[in-house]
């Protein structure tokens, strides 16, 4: 079976193609001036004018209740802008919640072409499934208690979306190996490691020193699962690496006796 | 051997049908398969596409015929299904973007050498020209938006380099309007061709209608609003060389026949054994259908639709690269622009003529394609890296 890190018939280069890459270099000339900076390009100014222009891309909700709002900036917020923190909240909440789905579509993957030596085992990505959905919870609950919406979308939620939409691309892809997968959830696992960080400082400021331990052991739990992943993750390139090294040597063996 | 569309009678209408997992393949590979799979994939959507929007059309305006159109239109709808979702997910819009302008430069290249009609054949260089310049820009998008090299799609077949510039192709909608064939002395090949690349522009207008506001950055939404409005003038262009006196049936005929031809050229030359069998299936689909709507044809118009059609199939398009053709009709062309429906010097033009004047006012802003592409050549690897030898 082909792996992706095999050679093949890759046709994207201009050497995999030398009669026509030699026509189509023609069209370039020998002197022509370094590319200019992309700030300094006219499309630049375009994107100036329109920034200039913007509106945000939304706006937090207000709380289910006035009353219920100002009684809880007051008494659980200490002078804090409650929206700061429950937009931030709304992120956390989101990330975990599509986190769950990102290890359900990696888990379909392992079922379906098992893991390696020194890779995942069923159990443990499965464990992680199961804490990024009481995280989700956890900060659920928090949104609750502080008198927030945990079903609406904030605009750090919505952006945060935005940001690993590729991630879900990366790994829903059927032609994707494990390996592969793994490696786009490096990137929402390290986002994620950071979420809580600023996550924690937040609640801090708020006074919520109650939550910002909570948050704090997610946050440990989190940088486990980041460094389990880009173990598994390395683990793979380089077994990958050895398996091709081991496989040129046998190559070589015959011809050189 | 040429296919002869009157004798074989493909698989039966009641015979084409699909399951859900059939309509979705495995996808075709972006970095492997051939820039030409990809370009016949996107072709056929387009004519897939074509033929489900004539056959709506027509339904609304024959009663009579609603039936057998609704019979062949869902096979056409499915068929459009399990061809465009060849296209495989690892490829951005703007990818796929430089892909249909691939399209629309290779296929038109090849019809307008293939064309007999001289008229018509300078009809296809000139829309050639431009869509050859829409590749330039959006590479010079996909480079500095995306940080990512178009020949990595295109891979080498096709040049990018200025056409006519898309600053000046705007037009009146009067200067888009062209001399239809004459459907009683018009060869085969020439109403064949008009479909394909009516049906080509068509599904690129409403590709970038459709993706443009996806994108995030403003050049990029301003770039599709820009071209898709050229693509809208080559829908109207390509639409009105084709005689509006066919009947109804006429045309439905001719639609099929033109889904056939295509799905021949593409079976033809195809070099993925699992796409080739797809092409195959596809093209037996359509002589079938072909034959339903010479049943109706040879029932209600009382004539025989062997008459209209080409006992055999005429040469494939040639799917490969036209450059030596593009770049002599970019030397000798891309100073053209319309009147009417003429072809004419644009110094020629005065400057308060309809067009100018129309161009004066939508780009008094400026022209996005003349700004995203400010300075942009091309060159492997994008403009960030060092320049390669030739060698």
């Amino acid at each position: 079976m082909t792996r992706p890190t095999d050679t093949g018939t890759n046709r994207t280069g201009l050497d995999t193609a030398p009669v026509q890459a030699r026509e189509i270099l023609q069209t370039v000339p020998e002197q022509h001036s370094e590319a200019v900076p992309g700030e300094q390009l006219e499309m630049a100014r375009i994107r100036q004018s329109y920034m200039q222009d913007a509106e945000v891309i939304g706006t937090v909700p207000p709380p289910a209740s006035m009353k219920g709002a100002a009684t809880t900036a007051k008494e659980m917020l200490k002078g804090n802008k409650p929206s700061v923190f429950i937009d931030k909240l709304g992120e956390r909440l989101a990330f975990e919640r599509s986190g769950v789905r990102l290890y359900d579509a990696v888990l379909t993957k392992f079922d379906t072409v098992g893991s390696w030596d020194g890779g995942p085992s069923r159990e443990e990505l499965n464990h992680i499934r199961d804490e990024e959905l009481a995280h989700f919870k956890m900060v659920t609950d928090a949104m609750e208690r502080l008198g927030a919406d945990p079903t609406s979308m904030t605009p750090s939620a919505d952006l945060a979306a935005v940001e690993s939409a590729g991630v879900m691309q990366a790994i829903t892809d059927p032609r994707t190996s494990l390996p592969e997968a793994l490696h786009a959830l490096l990137i929402a696992e390290r986002a994620d490691v950071d979420g809580w960080s600023m996550l924690i400082d937040l609640a801090e400021n708020a006074g919520q020193t109650g939550l910002a331990d909570d948050f704090r052991k997610a946050h440990q739990r989190e940088e486990e699962h980041a460094r389990k992943v880009k173990n598994w993750v390395a683990g793979a390139i380089s077994g990958d690496m050895a398996r091709q090294l081991s496989g040129e040597q046998e190559q070589r063996s015959p011809r050189s006796s | 051997m040429a296919l002869n569309i009157i004798d074989e009678k493909g698989t039966p209408l009641d015979q084409q049908r699909f399951t859900w997992r059939e309509l979705t393949p495995a996808p075709i590979s972006k970095l492997d398969d051939d820039a030409f799979t990809r370009v016949r994939v996107i072709l056929m959507n387009g004519i897939e596409q074509e033929a489900v929007r004539f056959q709506h059309a027509c339904a609304r305006m024959n009663k009579e015929l609603q039936g057998p159109l609704a019979r062949v239109r869902r096979v056409d709808h499915h068929q459009q299904t399990l061809v465009n979702w060849l296209l495989s997910p690892d490829e951005t819009p703007l990818e796929v973007t430089v892909a249909y302008e691939q399209v629309a430069i290779e296929v038109t290249a090849a019809v307008a050498q293939q064309e007999p009609d001289d008229y018509l054949a300078q009809v296809y260089r000139f829309g050639m020209l431009e869509d050859f310049d829409h590749l330039y820009r959006y590479s010079a998008l996909l480079d500095r938006v995306e940080g990512k090299d178009a020949n990595n799609i295109t891979q080498s077949y096709t040049d990018i380099t200025p056409g006519r510039p898309t600053e000046v192709e705007h037009r009146d909608p009067m200067d888009d309007l062209r001399h239809h064939y004459d459907r009683d002395t018009a060869a085969a090949i020439t109403k064949l061709n008009a479909l394909t690349i009516m049906a080509a522009e068509h599904q690129t207008r409403d590709y970038y209608m459709n993706v443009g506001p996806i994108f995030a950055d403003p050049v990029a939404r301003q770039l599709y609003a820009e071209i898709a409005s050229i693509e809208e003038q080559h829908v109207t262009q390509y639409e009105s060389i084709i005689d509006p006196g066919e009947s109804w049936l006429e045309k439905w005929l001719l639609h099929e026949a033109t889904e056939a031809y295509c799905y021949y050229s593409c079976m033809q030359q195809e070099d993925n054994p699992r796409i080739k069998a797809i092409w195959e299936r596809m093209l037996d689909y359509e002589l079938g259908q072909l034959h339903f709507v010479m049943d109706i044809y040879k029932d209600v118009e009382k004539r025989d639709p062997a008459d209209m059609l080409p006992r055999e199939i005429p040469e494939p398009i040639a799917f490969k690269s036209h450059r030596e053709f593009v770049r002599r009709v970019l030397s000798q062309e891309v100073g053209l622009t319309a009147r009417g429906a003429d072809f004419v010097q644009s110094q020629d033009i005065a400057p308060d003529e309809a067009s100018p004047q129309y161009r004066e006012y939508y780009n008094r802003d400026g022209s996005p394609s003349s700004i995203v592409a400010d300075g942009y050549i091309w060159q492997p690897g994008t403009e960030l890296a060092e320049r390669r030898a030739v060698h």
